[in-house]
């Protein structure tokens, strides 16, 4: 009788990458259902056609490149939902699935696979429409219509809070439907609450920690809250963090594993680098939305702050340890 | 309670399947296999040939260097030397010894004046009665007593067996805690240090009461009762956790005035001293979800640990791994023809499991958390991959003390510890 070898340790944590994915769907649900309550049916075809093309695209990859299936660990599902979260209703069906199959082909699967993406594959895959069509990706229905699975063309579309931010005033939608979801947005973007709970959820379960969102979403406070356009300071500021993507982002996006450092000092630094950048692309950038780009250009820093943000080593003095 | 060092990890304790068994001495083995070299060093020369009768306690291998005698476990005969492979340490000489159940034991001599012994005088003590680190690594405990004699001013007892189901010391320091005590304290006495701290961990309220009870006598003792996690019994994060200084990679505990022994160390110096006993015997938790009867058991060095899990009911069917050490950092058998060395502390019988075929990293960070030694061990692995030297030295992979948390930890299961100390050999060879 001959015994198994393997190298220590020889117990392990029930940790695992598929339940980890498992949490962070399990955190979006709660707002992509309100979404599609919100917004109406086309916003779940919506979902649907972006997870449905990020799926069948990597399970196609793998089949030609002759590899081992890898739409099992569910991050292809994930990459989809978030997608689609950050997306109008009003899309084209067939766009949206465009920047799905753009995020796993081309972010995902081109730099290798799973962990290995310097840039977050839905944040791409947004970027990427974006540039193809600014119309289809900023247009938004008027909130309060039901959108039907057909023909979004003669829909009415009005502008986001983040819209109106722009003049600057105020947003006319209250704290408690910003809060809820009672505004017009991104299918994902519209319940605040959702998404914090979302997020409470997977900073409880030990899947992101505090330190990205906690930078992020406090330095874009105290940014907005200095400079407030001659707004009601913290009216001001608590509509650019219940507003467009940032919950969704500092939350769900930034905290995003291969395109993060994972060092505690880089995810500080990390998300103090979002909050500014999504600060000046709000303010100054040609689009009410800062989020995307601000998080996809920290993404490329993400090897750097790790590299100079590397812990103190044991027994040494930081900075001396050489 | 505070937690004392940064990372760590706090897998099942498994501990209550022996916490609370009745220590009994294993029944006599027919034959055992006593390895000449059970620490790190120079091996021992046989000083018996095939044929010798040999009693319990008789010095039956030693050398010169850095060199500790190894004795008979047994009383018998000589029937052979040979070659037997032990993990961890490869292929060594053993003497295999018939016994021949009479129990016979030479004439121990007690040190006759311990009261006037000074650091060298234990030191030889400690030398002849075969004592090394029982806490695995094997390091011979006369050299560590000797380079540390007037350079340290804390002496730390490592008793805080932070191995998830290992329960051999919290059961030797309950049966023998005056014993432990006085072994404590003869250290203690030649070695001077301001502080001599017993580092437990919380999980042994039994120990802890015994001790705290116990130690009134001794003055110059502290029991210092630490949270329990993996890896407090880590010389460095054991004088971290009682001292608040860090033994920086590369050097001693000495080279921050701390020496640490382990406590069934510790008991084997009394008995040295007190009893003039020599290392034959030691206590071992025989445990895990795949033996019929946990126990915890007195035995003999040399001792094939085949008769140890017989003594402990045989194993289930499912069992597949059979693990001596601790399951975070020993080592597994693949087969059961292994003699008990000194420093094995169990025997963790497990079932078999699959591993993860080409795990991938997902660079969750987890590893980086939970590092006791703060390095980034997701990013040494992407290192290694790449068999990037350059980046392997930025990121001190060396300071890697293989205590398994990443590996543990990690959701993607890579073997992280596996391809560390691959890294640090490969290294260690590109240094030379």
């Amino acid at each position: 009788m001959s015994y198994q070898v393997l190298s220590s340790p020889h117990v392990h944590s029930e940790n695992n990458t598929k339940r980890i994915m498992t949490d962070v769907l399990l955190a979006l649900l709660p707002s992509a259902i309100a979404g599609v309550v919100f917004q109406g049916i086309r916003a779940l075809i919506v979902i649907l056609c972006c997870v449905a093309a990020a799926f069948v695209t990597e399970y196609i990859y793998c089949l030609i490149r002759k590899k081992k299936n890898t739409t099992g660990d569910l991050s292809c599902i994930v990459t989809g939902l978030l997608l689609a979260m950050s997306l109008p209703a009003i899309i084209p069906y067939w766009f949206a699935a465009i920047g799905a199959v753009f995020a796993i082909l081309a972010v995902k699967l081109a730099s290798g696979g799973l962990g290995k993406n310097i840039f977050n594959p839905a944040l791409s895959g947004r970027a990427f429409l974006m540039l193809v069509s600014p119309y289809y990706v900023s247009r938004y229905a008027l909130y309060g219509q039901k959108l039907s699975v057909f023909s979004p063309a003669d829909v009415m579309t009005g502008a986001t809070s983040l819209h109106e931010m722009q003049f600057p005033i105020l947003p006319t939608a209250s704290f408690p439907d910003m809060l809820l979801g009672s505004t017009s947005g991104s299918i994902g973007e519209a319940s605040a609450l959702l998404l914090i709970l979302g997020g409470a959820y997977l900073l409880r379960r030990g899947v992101i920690s505090w330190r990205i969102p906690a930078a992020y979403i406090g330095v874009t406070a105290v940014l907005t809250l200095l400079s407030s356009h001659d707004q009601a300071a913290v009216p001001w500021m608590l509509s650019e963090l219940l507003s467009g993507g940032l919950l969704l982002g500092a939350f769900f996006m930034a905290t995003d594993y291969a395109s993060s450092p994972v060092t505690p000092a880089g995810q500080l630094v990390f998300g103090v680098g979002c909050a500014v950048l999504t600060v000046l692309f709000r303010y100054i950038g040609i689009f009410p939305e800062g989020v995307t780009c601000a998080i996809l250009l920290m993404n490329a820093a993400a090897p750097m702050l790790d590299r100079i943000c590397a812990p103190r080593r044991f027994g040494f003095v930081k900075g001396e340890d050489k | 309670m505070k937690e004392l060092f940064s990372g760590g990890v706090h897998p099942a304790d498994k501990k209550e399947m022996t916490r609370l068994a009745e220590v009994r001495p294993v029944s006599a083995p027919p034959e055992v296999a006593v390895p000449l070299r059970q620490h790190i060093g120079v091996p021992c020369q046989s000083l018996v040939k095939i044929g010798d009768s040999v009693a319990v306690g008789q010095k039956i291998g030693d050398g010169e260097g850095m060199c500790v005698p190894v004795h008979a476990s047994v009383s018998g005969t000589v029937t052979d030397i040979r070659p037997v492979v032990i993990p961890d340490f490869g292929e060594v000489d053993a003497v295999i010894i018939q016994n021949d159940f009479q129990d016979r034991h030479i004439e121990y001599k007690p040190c006759p004046d311990p009261e006037h012994l000074d650091a060298a005088g234990l030191a030889a003590i400690m030398r002849e009665a075969g004592i090394t680190g029982m806490g695995g690594a094997g390091f011979p405990s006369y050299i560590k007593l000797s380079g540390a004699a007037g350079r340290i001013d804390t002496l730390i007892i490592n008793a805080s067996e932070c191995e998830p189901y290992v329960t051999a010391d919290d059961h030797l320091i309950r049966d023998h805690t005056a014993e432990f005590l006085k072994g404590a304290a003869i250290l203690a006495k030649v070695l001077k240090p301001e502080k001599t701290f017993i580092g437990i961990e919380d999980n042994k309220p039994e120990a802890i009461a015994a001790l705290k009870e116990a130690v009134s006598a001794y003055p110059e003792i502290t029991v210092n009762v630490l949270p329990t996690k993996c890896p407090e019994g880590s010389e460095k994060h054991l004088i971290l956790a009682c001292t608040g200084r860090e033994v920086p990679a590369g050097k001693l505990p000495v080279d921050v005035k701390c020496l640490v022994f382990n406590a069934h160390t510790c008991y084997s110096v009394s008995q040295a001293v007190y009893e003039g006993k020599p290392v034959t015997s030691r206590y071992v938790t025989v445990t895990g979800e795949c033996i019929k009867n946990p126990s915890v058991f007195l035995v003999p060095v040399g001792t094939y640990f085949s008769h140890l899990i017989a003594e402990a009911g045989g194993l289930t069917e499912d069992a597949g791994r059979i693990v001596i050490g601790g399951p975070m950092m020993g080592f597994a058998l693949s087969t059961l023809d292994v003699p008990l060395l000194k420093g094995s502390s169990s025997a963790v019988c497990m079932p078999a499991i699959r591993p993860v075929e080409d795990p991938v990293c997902i660079r969750c960070g987890k590893c980086v958390q939970v590092c006791p030694m703060h390095l980034q061990p997701c990013s040494i692995n992407a290192a290694w991959t790449r068999k990037d030297f350059e980046w392997l030295s930025e990121l001190h992979a060396t300071d890697c003390v293989d205590c398994g948390c990443c590996a543990y930890t990690c959701p993607a299961q890579i073997p992280l510890v596996e391809r560390f100390r691959a890294a640090k050999r490969a290294i260690k060879e590109a240094g030379k």
